[in-house]
């Protein structure tokens, strides 16, 4: 308990360190396009990839439940609702904690290892605003717009399989869609990856950062980032959820 | 051999510093003097990069005080501290070069951060430390392609870039090709000569450092054992001197790390380490 409590202390610390140095960071932009470019863009294959199959899975399944209430024609508002709420921003930051989240720390973590951060701060460099804060921004501004992608490639995969396969009329599909679905649902669903993005990218940058400078350390700090960010999305997808009802 | 131009650049006056449980330094003393190549000597495991993370501030000694360039360097404020950092230059043993950005970037970090150069004068001043080195056509590469004397050379181009008063080259000739560590040597002597560097060598190459050096320290015991110029230190009858400059393994500083009595451990069967009990 003890541990736990003081592992929250050195994460308040260091969000409150590393919130300090942001404004210097955001003055160069040059390095943080870098790190949106990083864990954004070479994220985009497998977000769009898992977007799309999940959309299919939700046309086939919610086409399957609904059509036993008789309610085939609200396929759209469920799909809608349940990827721009719940699935777009969650599963976007699990594979957001595998894909990017595991790279940031284990290239932290490797710097460490290698010296690379100590020989900046022998350069009167902060490796927090050189390092640390662009990767940080990096994946608070790419995390929005993965769930963005997500959202777009599941609603076609739904589409896809809910009209072309499982017979819902196009028209309704969209329309329902339009109809039920509010700015609100969109707002709920930006706030949760702002938050998804914020916990997930400050958990890789706090690993790779303190990881251990050995080849075990780093793997380690890898693990724990991936382990802590899903547990920390899940908890705090419920908080958020309640809080929007 | 530049011949010194007077006044102290860093000044070490009774340093204690332990890592835990392990008392690293215990009284040490030493002084620098400006516009010298000063070796720091010493087997491996005596604290020589522990002295250099206290002379660039990483750590705070227990007891004592390190100037550098005239300033206390463990009670002076980060900012400070800082600028204290952008006086000085580090070669560090395995490069330390940023993986992410290549070889010109690489060089053209520290400038980027502390100045604001227009592109083509920052341009031509990395090409200029990159032809010192040697290393002008290697401008594009990633630190991944190069081998590890380019990658040392790369670094000392890096840390003259900002035309520092103070070199700390951490065991520069530690893995070299004979090629490349002749280099080095060069390197070392001519930045002394022609800018004007103060250079501190920490190694435990005694042959290689001691054509060039000035004046040399022999850290043993969480002390300066001995002191002098190269041929002072050869002609020593100090036995740990002796031993070291001779790279004995018998003498006052312990090879084999303190254990039981090798034949009575051998034949005790159940002496196996911890957790491994038969």
């Amino acid at each position: 308990m003890k541990a736990a409590l003081q592992r929250v202390g050195a994460v308040t610390l260091f969000l409150l360190r590393l919130l300090a140095v942001c404004p210097a960071a955001l003055r160069r932009p040059g390095p943080v396009i870098r790190q949106v470019y990083n864990t954004g863009a070479r994220s985009l294959i497998i977000i769009m990839l898992c977007g799309l199959v999940v959309g299919m899975i939700m046309g086939l399944a919610f086409s399957d439940m609904l059509a036993r209430f008789g309610s085939e024609s609200a396929l759209g508002v469920a799909a809608g609702l349940a990827l721009l709420k719940e699935m777009g921003p969650v599963i976007t930051a699990l594979l957001f904690a595998g894909r990017a989240g595991t790279s940031l720390a284990s290239e932290i973590g490797l710097m460490r290892a290698t010296d690379q951060l100590t020989a900046m701060q022998v350069m009167a460099v902060d490796p927090l605003r050189a390092v640390v804060a662009p990767r940080f921004l990096g994946g608070l501004i790419a995390m929005p717009l993965l769930v963005a992608v997500f959202d777009i490639m599941g609603i076609f995969g739904t589409q896809l399989i809910g009209v072309s396969v499982m017979g819902v009329d196009a028209g309704t599909f969209w329309s329902q869609m339009q109809n039920q679905v509010g700015l609100d649902d969109v707002g709920e669903g930006v706030i949760k990856s702002l938050v998804f993005g914020f916990a997930c990218t400050l958990m890789a940058v706090f690993e790779g950062f303190h990881a251990e400078p050995t080849a075990e350390g780093v793997g380690l700090a890898t693990t724990r980032t991936v382990i802590v960010s899903s547990v920390l999305v899940l908890i705090f997808d419920y908080m958020l959820t309640a809080a929007f009802l | 051999m530049t011949a010194p131009q007077g006044g102290k650049v860093v000044e070490v006056r009774g340093v204690r510093y332990s890592a835990g449980s392990r008392l690293i330094f215990d009284g040490l003393d030493l002084t620098v003097e400006r516009g010298s190549i000063t070796a720091i000597l010493g087997p491996s495991g005596t604290g020589k990069t522990t002295l250099l993370r206290l002379l660039t501030g990483q750590i705070r000694p227990e007891a004592g005080s390190v100037r550098v360039l005239d300033q206390e360097v463990e009670t002076l404020p980060r900012r400070e501290l800082f600028a204290l950092r952008r006086r000085m230059g580090m070669l560090f043993q395995n490069g330390a070069l940023l993986t992410d950005l290549n070889v010109f970037e690489n060089v053209a970090f520290p400038v980027r951060e502390h100045a604001r150069l227009p592109e083509p004068v920052l341009r031509r001043l990395v090409l200029m430390k990159l032809e010192a080195v040697g290393l002008r056509g290697a401008a594009e590469l990633m630190p991944q392609e190069l081998s590890g004397g380019m990658a040392r050379r790369v670094a000392l181009a890096r840390a003259i870039v900002m035309d520092p008063e103070v070199l700390i080259y951490d065991e520069p000739f530690v893995g070299l090709d004979p090629v490349s560590m002749g280099f080095i040597v060069r390197l070392i002597h001519r930045l002394n000569d022609a800018l004007g560097i103060t250079s501190i060598v920490v190694t435990h190459d005694v042959q290689e450092v001691g054509g060039i050096a000035d004046y040399s320290y022999l850290l043993a015991g969480g002390r300066a054992v001995a002191q002098g110029t190269t041929p002072q230190l050869q002609a020593s009858q100090e036995p740990a001197v002796r031993q070291f400059m001779q790279g004995s393994s018998e003498g006052p500083v312990a090879f084999h790390y303190p254990a039981p009595v090798y034949a009575q451990q051998l034949l005790d069967a159940t002496d196996l380490p911890a957790g491994r009990k038969p």
